[in-house]
């Protein structure tokens, strides 16, 4: 079985972002990026489906610029067997990720394709739905449970009332949950062996995707700075100032 | 509150902006690098000391290891985070890759150790020693002891020690009386009782070896005399299967004020027969093959003591920023809101006094690790040769000066902190035990001193010095083109010459007046040449700084690069000026020490 992987380059999660002095964009320059968490679980999930013996084979696909050469080497280096970078300029939006991913699987013809939920920067929450619209395979989202068995695989989904588990044919779509599993980190020998490992570039019209834009950001700014809080002398204050001021109550 | 390790930020800036890490990937032996491949070795560092070593941290040094007459219990957090260090290669960043290593360069392989050192400095303790230990057996063993120890050892099943120290050997290996006889089959066997000894024993590994230095029997008095010998906790059959257990006995444990998690072991040898030995290389030489090792030792000192001086800094930085107390002096009334204590002056004096002293120790001990590695995979003769005289005459100063500032800088996060600096809901007085440990071994402040003063500056007509200077000089030069630096440089330049003078008085009066009188304050010579060694490395950041700032960068880079030229600037107005005063009592012969009498005490 083939398992197809996405993974984002976006800013570690280590570091405090700002936004750009003209509030056009988030400041990258210079800034320490790595592989999306959930992508990193995403990635963790299938080398242990392959280590358990049920996929054959990993491949990792990123969309972007040359820079997320890096993180797919991050997922070589976590144990997936070969990369696939769609190179594309400046942000993309979901719904292109998605048909660009589309691409790819009819290309790879995975039975399964494991992304993260959501990335940590856009935090849009979109591209694994999407994709499952377009190729028309089951999807299983915000998955904290991950079981092949046979032509189906089962997804146990952390929704808001618990668990639920939702049964899939294969081909499927899965997308991780913080809690599926803990991501291993690469060994420094496995860094080195990365590098030996298959690359493929495309470009969107070798996968027959037009890029285009149907979103523009407008500002990006700073949340407000938290205020002090202050002391309520006793219950009646806070229970007025609930009512009166918060208006919560 | 979330504080960092170690700044992200930072060791870029140390890595590819002070020195030029991708530089090294020129050199056949780092081709296969890059900055990708040197950033994912640190990121599975960082990985590993946030997931293994800082959750563990607080109960390894609150559980010290116990001894019951035959084993030694210590928390089980601690076999896995050696596991962890083992498995995940980062043991061996630096090893050729037919050992499992990543064949990093010194620079990166360090970086790595700084990470896990910052985050659990004893824990760690346990693989630097190794590392150590299977250097010096690779370097000066014979090819089947390199195979039977070092292989094991790099691979983690087996541990290393390094055992030097005696209970009337310490700072005088001379003295030491542990001996040894050659027995029939070409081994020894060694007789004696070491105390001191880190991770002398324990069950992390299925075995121990020791490097014990002795005297074999008939052997010269003095340092002329010291043999260096193999002493194994478990024999090990030719076909590399563990044999019986050798005459290697724990006598107890030491229960010390940091370092805690890191046994510290009295260890007493042949207590029947003798212990089985093998020596290493020839006879006599021992304390050169030692000093061989104790070179790299003295450097990662340096590291660790300027580790726990980068986490201690950020850890109070974290807390300052975050923490309301007191107003400012020209805040009116009472109804005022409390400030930050980032906001009082003399609390961003503490943190501008951590940073100078963690981060040009850090920079410095880096230096250090770039000279090594020049030594051994320089372009050319000319080049190794140059980083072997600089680095042979530095080591004194980057062994001491980071041991001597680290646990300052640790003293002032514990006062930024106030009372609760000084609990350990914190980690900041643990870093301040932790490091206060750093002075002492691998040749205390004060032996230090002496080997500074009396050996490596006055060696080869003062070549190494020589070296310094030229190497001061480019710097001047290249701060001259920067504006904001000239005051620096002519600072720098003034001190430089000071020393100079000060150096040539008092080699002039090591031959004509008492030795023991013009030594008396060797430890304010080194205080004095390791300032301005600290200073020359902080003009080095700051022509950087201010070159970079020079392009117009984003905003978040404006200020990392205005931070340092601070630190600058505070090293050279509050740290610096006080050399004067050391090079006063130097060149006068100050003998307020030296006459002091002991009845007077
Ligand atoms: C936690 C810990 C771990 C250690 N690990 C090891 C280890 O793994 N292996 C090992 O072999 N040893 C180890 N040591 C021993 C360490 O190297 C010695 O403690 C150190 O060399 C100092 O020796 P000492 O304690 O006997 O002090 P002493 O030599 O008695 O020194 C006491 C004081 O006298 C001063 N002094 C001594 N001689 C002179 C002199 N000639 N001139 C001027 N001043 C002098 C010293 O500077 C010091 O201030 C360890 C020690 C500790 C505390
Ligand atoms: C072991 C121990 C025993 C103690 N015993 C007692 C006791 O018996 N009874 C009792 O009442 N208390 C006791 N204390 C509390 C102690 O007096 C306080 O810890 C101390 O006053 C500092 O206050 P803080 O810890 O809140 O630090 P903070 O006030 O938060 O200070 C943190 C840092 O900010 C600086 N700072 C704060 N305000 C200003 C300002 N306006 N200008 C410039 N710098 C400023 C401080 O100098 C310090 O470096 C004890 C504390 C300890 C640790």
């Amino acid at each position: 079985m083939k398992v197809l992987v996405a993974v984002k380059r976006v800013v570690d999660y280590n570091v405090k972002v700002r936004a750009k002095g003209d509030g056009s964009d988030v400041d990258l320059n210079n800034v320490k990026m790595a592989i999306n968490p959930f992508c990193e679980i995403a990635v963790e999930e299938a080398v242990r489906l392959k280590e358990a013996g049920v996929a054959t084979e990993v491949i990792a696909v990123s969309v972007g610029e040359k820079a997320c050469q890096e993180q797919i080497r991050t997922a070589l280096a976590l144990g997936a067997d070969r990369g696939i970078q769609v190179e594309t300029e400046g942000s993309v939006e979901p719904l292109v990720v998605a048909k660009l991913l589309k691409g790819v699987v009819e290309k790879e013809q995975p039975q399964l394709v494991i992304l993260g939920k959501q990335s940590i920067d856009g935090d849009n929450n979109q591209t694994g739905q999407m994709l499952g619209a377009l190729t028309n395979m089951a999807q299983g989202t915000f998955a904290s449970e991950v079981k092949i068995d046979g032509e189906t695989v089962n997804v146990t989904r952390e929704v808001d009332g618990g668990l639920q588990t939702v049964q899939l044919k294969l081909p499927a779509i899965v997308t991780t949950d913080l809690r599926l599993n803990e991501p291993r980190y690469a060994s420094l020998p496995n860094i080195m062996k990365a590098k030996k490992k298959q690359l493929d570039v495309y470009s969107p019209a070798d996968l027959g995707v037009e890029v285009k834009s149907h979103l523009s950001q407008l500002k990006v700014e700073p949340p407000a700075e938290r205020q002090a809080g202050i002391k309520v002398e006793d219950v009646d204050q806070l229970v007025d100032k609930l009512k009166n001021e918060a208006k919560v109550i | 509150m979330a504080a960092s390790i170690l700044s992200e930020r930072d060791i870029e800036f140390m890595l590819y902006e002070l020195f030029d890490a991708e530089n090294m990937t020129l050199r056949e032996r780092y081709s296969d690098h890059s900055r990708e491949t040197m950033n994912a070795a640190l990121t599975t560092a960082r990985a590993v000391a946030e997931k293994y070593f800082v959750p563990i941290r607080q109960k390894v040094d609150t559980h010290q290891p116990t001894f019951d007459g035959e084993k030694v219990h210590m928390v089980p957090e601690i076999k896995a985070a050696v596991d962890a260090v083992i498995d995940s290669g980062l043991a061996a960043g630096a090893a050729d890759y037919e050992l499992g290593g990543m064949q990093l360069p010194s620079i990166v392989a360090d970086t790595v150790t700084v990470y896990l050192t910052a985050a659990g400095s004893s824990t760690m303790g346990y693989t630097t020693l190794t590392n150590a230990n299977a250097n010096l057996i690779e370097a000066h063993g014979t090819a089947e002891q390199i195979e039977r120890w070092v292989e094991p050892l790099r691979s983690g099943r087996f541990a290393g020690t390094m055992a030097m120290t005696e209970p009337g050997a310490g700072s005088s290996l001379a003295d030491l009386t542990t001996s040894a006889r050659k027995a029939e089959d070409g081994s020894y066997r060694i007789t004696g009782n070491k105390i001191f000894i880190s991770g002398g024993d324990h069950d992390l590994n299925e075995n121990i070896v020791h490097l014990v230095l002795a005297r074999i029997k008939g052997a010269p008095a003095g340092v002329k005399g010291i043999s260096l010998f193999i002493v194994p906790k478990f024999l090990v059959n030719s076909d590399g299967s563990m044999g019986e257990r050798n005459e290697v006995s724990l006598a107890g444990l030491f229960h010390k004020m940091g370092g805690r998690g890191h046994t510290s072991t009295a260890l007493n040898f042949g207590e029947n027969e003798g212990a089985i030995g093998y020596l290493v290389g020839e006879e006599n030489e021992g304390l050169r093959y030692m000093f061989h090792m104790m070179n790299e030792a003295r450097i990662m000192v340096g590291h660790s003591a300027a580790a726990l001086a980068l986490t201690g800094y950020q850890y109070s930085l974290a807390y300052a920023r975050e923490r309301p107390q007191g107003r400012l002096p020209s805040a009116k009334g009472a109804g005022s809101s409390p400030v930050n204590i980032i906001q009082h002056p003399d609390v961003r004096r503490m943190l501008l006094a951590q940073k100078a002293y963690s981060e040009g120790a850090f920079a410095l001990c880096l230096l250090g690790s770039q000279l090594m590695d020049d030594t051994r995979t320089g372009e050319s003769e000319e080049l190794r040769l140059r980083a072997d005289t600089l680095l042979d005459f530095l080591t004194p100063v980057i062994k001491s000066w980071p041991s001597e500032y680290g646990p300052r800088a640790n003293s002032l996060a514990i006062q930024v902190m106030g009372g609760h600096g000084y609990i350990n809901e914190h980690p900041v007085e643990m870093f301040y035990r932790d490091n206060r440990l750093n002075p002492i071994h691998e040749g205390t402040y004060g032996i230090q001193s002496l080997d500074l003063l009396a050996r490596k500056v006055p060696m080869n007509g003062m070549a190494g010095y020589r070296v310094f200077v030229s190497e001061v000089e480019k710097t001047l030069e290249e701060a001259s083109f920067q504006p904001e630096l000239k005051d620096y440089a002519v600072e720098l330049e003034l001190a430089v010459a000071s020393l100079t003078d000060t150096t040539n008085q008092l080699l002039h009066a090591m031959e004509h007046e008492p030795i023991d009188l013009v030594l008396s304050n060797s430890v304010k010579y080194l205080e004095f040449f390791g300032n301005v060694v600290v200073a020359w490395i902080w003009l080095r950041q700051g022509i950087v700084a201010a070159r970079a700032l020079a392009d117009d960068p984003h905003e978040a880079d404006r200020d990392f690069y205005r931070g340092k030229l601070q630190a600058l600037r505070y090293f050279f107005r509050f740290e610096l000026p006080e050399t004067e005063a050391w090079a006063k009592l130097l060149v006068n012969l100050d003998s307020t020490s030296f006459d002091m009498q002991e009845s007077w005490f």
